[in-house]
């Protein structure tokens, strides 16, 4: 198996994939960049916490023209994670904007973005409707 | 209380002018708006610049050596798509301060023809020494990115910003892709009486619907241009105001209001921008300073960057009901013939959005109907309108402008 590594730093690879987020210790706001302090209330204690692997799409868009390289269209979906935290990725499998409508559930998957010279795989993450495309 | 007044104000066409460098276009908008004031640059005590692109190069010192160096302070300002009207606020503020009583505000911009997705296409060499780097992935930057990320988690880019945020309140109100066209429909039809817009083409609803998808819903008429351009005004103190030519003073437009927001910490706010919640807070703080409401308005200059734009403004700026912005397109009411015509200018998408002069041009759009100087796009007997602009990210401006009920 080719070696791997997570595209960004706030994917877990290990066991059943899921993303991370530090915690602001003093109010609760959430981050998936290293911090210098709470953007909300300055605190400057965080703590890493692991996040939900299922939500609801809050927004999205068909990317129909997009930057130079990427293949087109394809969906951006921003999700809210059941337990908390929102996150913005792709959704896979879907470019009819009638198939994503109100709460539509949707579950973390990942999927090989890149690989290196050296063979090692960029793992990223996506979200794909529970039970198939509505 | 010192009282701010708009007494001068010009902005250039706005599109492709290849052919003129940044000082050109800006030295137009400033000179019109000086002879527009019956003034001169030695009577300026305050000389502001809003410009995005060229930012570094001190284009209010620039300015000055085309077209008068008089030794007055110079702001050089940036501030996202709110740069031009950031620049309108820091010459009012050199006002209320006492450091002057006379200000020029100007802002500029030339974007060419750069595309939708602007500098963010750029690629990024992997190239050094005409050899090509080996690719290796090592985590990179405050997300440990390994490779880039645009695309693959999702868009940042501004298209599918704008778009995310239509379909965010899309879902939550359930608004249709033909009420977002028919911002677009709206704002073509408008930009066909002002002689100084890029475009000045209508197009059916049909058409809009069914043009090229840039990022669903919106489609390329539903998007903004890339341009240039530039807007100046000249505003002085009420004091000031009192010692002008009587023909100065009939046409002088009063600021009851301005102001300045950034995005507050909001759930989610790290990972999509949210163009709302500082929207709100402008205009809620503009109407309590102005003494005024969303039912007294005129006419509104907003930032149609994108039709989604436009419909969520009307909401963030109280012009609805909350979650009414569907049916107020459907009404009519934002129409020029309407209860509360937008962008009668043609607005971002068909005026144009040179970002620097943007703020500025809104302020000139405005005053000018409130003079009775707008031409075929006059809307009758106005006396009241409201400017915004949001920049990300994040910056919001806000502007109330009214005409004196006696000259």
């Amino acid at each position: 198996m080719a070696p791997a590594l997570p595209a960004v730093d706030y994917l877990v690879l290990e066991g059943t994939p899921h993303l991370v987020a530090w915690f602001c210790a003093q109010c609760g706001a959430s981050y998936f960049d290293r911090r210098n302090a709470c953007a909300r209330c300055s605190g400057a204690e965080f703590e890493r916490r692991p996040l939900g692997t299922e939500g609801v799409v809050r927004a999205f868009t068909i990317v129909h023209r997009a930057a130079p390289g990427l293949p087109a269209p394809y969906t951006s979906v921003v999700v809210e994670l059941d337990g908390g935290g929102r996150v913005k990725a792709n959704l896979l499998g879907v470019t009819d904007p009638a198939a994503v409508t109100a709460q539509l559930k949707v579950r973390l998957v990942t999927f090989v973005a890149g690989t290196d010279d050296d063979g090692t795989e960029a793992i990223a993450f996506a979200f794909e409707p529970i039970g198939g495309a509505a | 209380m010192t009282e701010v007044w708009i007494v001068g104000a010009s902005m250039t066409r706005f599109g492709r002018f290849p052919d003129l460098d940044l000082m050109d276009l800006a030295s137009d908008a400033a000179l019109s708006a000086l002879r527009d004031a019956d003034a001169a640059m030695a009577d300026i005590g305050v000389l502001t610049m809003g410009n995005v692109y060229e930012a570094g190069s001190n284009n209010g010192q620039r300015l000055q050596k085309q077209i008068g160096q008089t030794g007055v302070p110079v702001y050089n300002v940036v501030n996202a798509c709110a740069t031009g009207a950031t620049a309108v606020r820091v010459a009012m503020l050199s006002l209320l301060a006492g450091e002057a009583e006379m200000g020029l505000a100007v802002g500029v911009e030339q974007m060419g023809k750069m595309g939708l997705i602007g500098n963010a296409a750029q690629s990024h060499g992997s190239r050094a020494g005409g050899k090509p780097a080996k690719k290796e992935f090592a985590p990179k930057g405050r997300y440990g990115a390994v490779v880039k990320t645009e695309g693959v988690l999702g868009t940042g880019l501004m298209p599918g910003v704008f778009a995310q945020a239509g379909t965010e309140y899309a879902l939550a109100h359930g608004i249709t892709a033909e009420q977002f066209a028919k911002v677009a429909q709206k704002n073509h039809a408008h930009s066909t009486l002002n002689p100084l817009a890029q475009y000045r083409k209508e197009f059916s609803l049909e058409e809009i619907l069914g043009a090229d998808v840039i990022s669903y819903p919106n489609t390329l008429p539903m998007c903004c241009p890339t341009g240039d351009g530039a807007a100046a005004l000249v505003l002085v103190t009420g004091e000031k105001l009192r010692t002008l030519d009587p023909d100065v003073r009939r046409r002088a437009i009063k600021i009851s209001a301005s102001v300045l927001t950034s995005d507050p910490w909001v759930d989610g706010g790290q990972v999509q921008p949210d163009v709302n919640t500082l929207t709100r807070n402008a205009a809620d703080a503009a109407y309590e300073a102005a003494g005024i409401g969303p039912e007294d308005l005129d006419l509104v200059e907003l930032h149609d960057c994108f039709a989604t734009a436009e419909l969520l403004h009307y909401d963030n700026l109280r012009l609805c009901e909350p979650g009414g912005a569907g049916d107020f397109i459907d009404s009519g009411k934002p129409w020029r013939d309407g209860s509360t015509p937008v962008n009668v200018s043609g607005g971002l998408l068909s005026k144009g959005h040179p970002i620097g002069a943007t703020g500025v041009a809104n302020l000139y759009e405005v005053a000018t109907h409130l003079r009775g100087e707008a031409g075929d796009r006059q809307v009758p007997d106005a006396r009241v309108g409201l400017t915004h602009v949001i920049g990300l990210a994040s910056a919001c401006a806000v502007h109330i402008l009214e005409a004196p009920a006696a000259r």
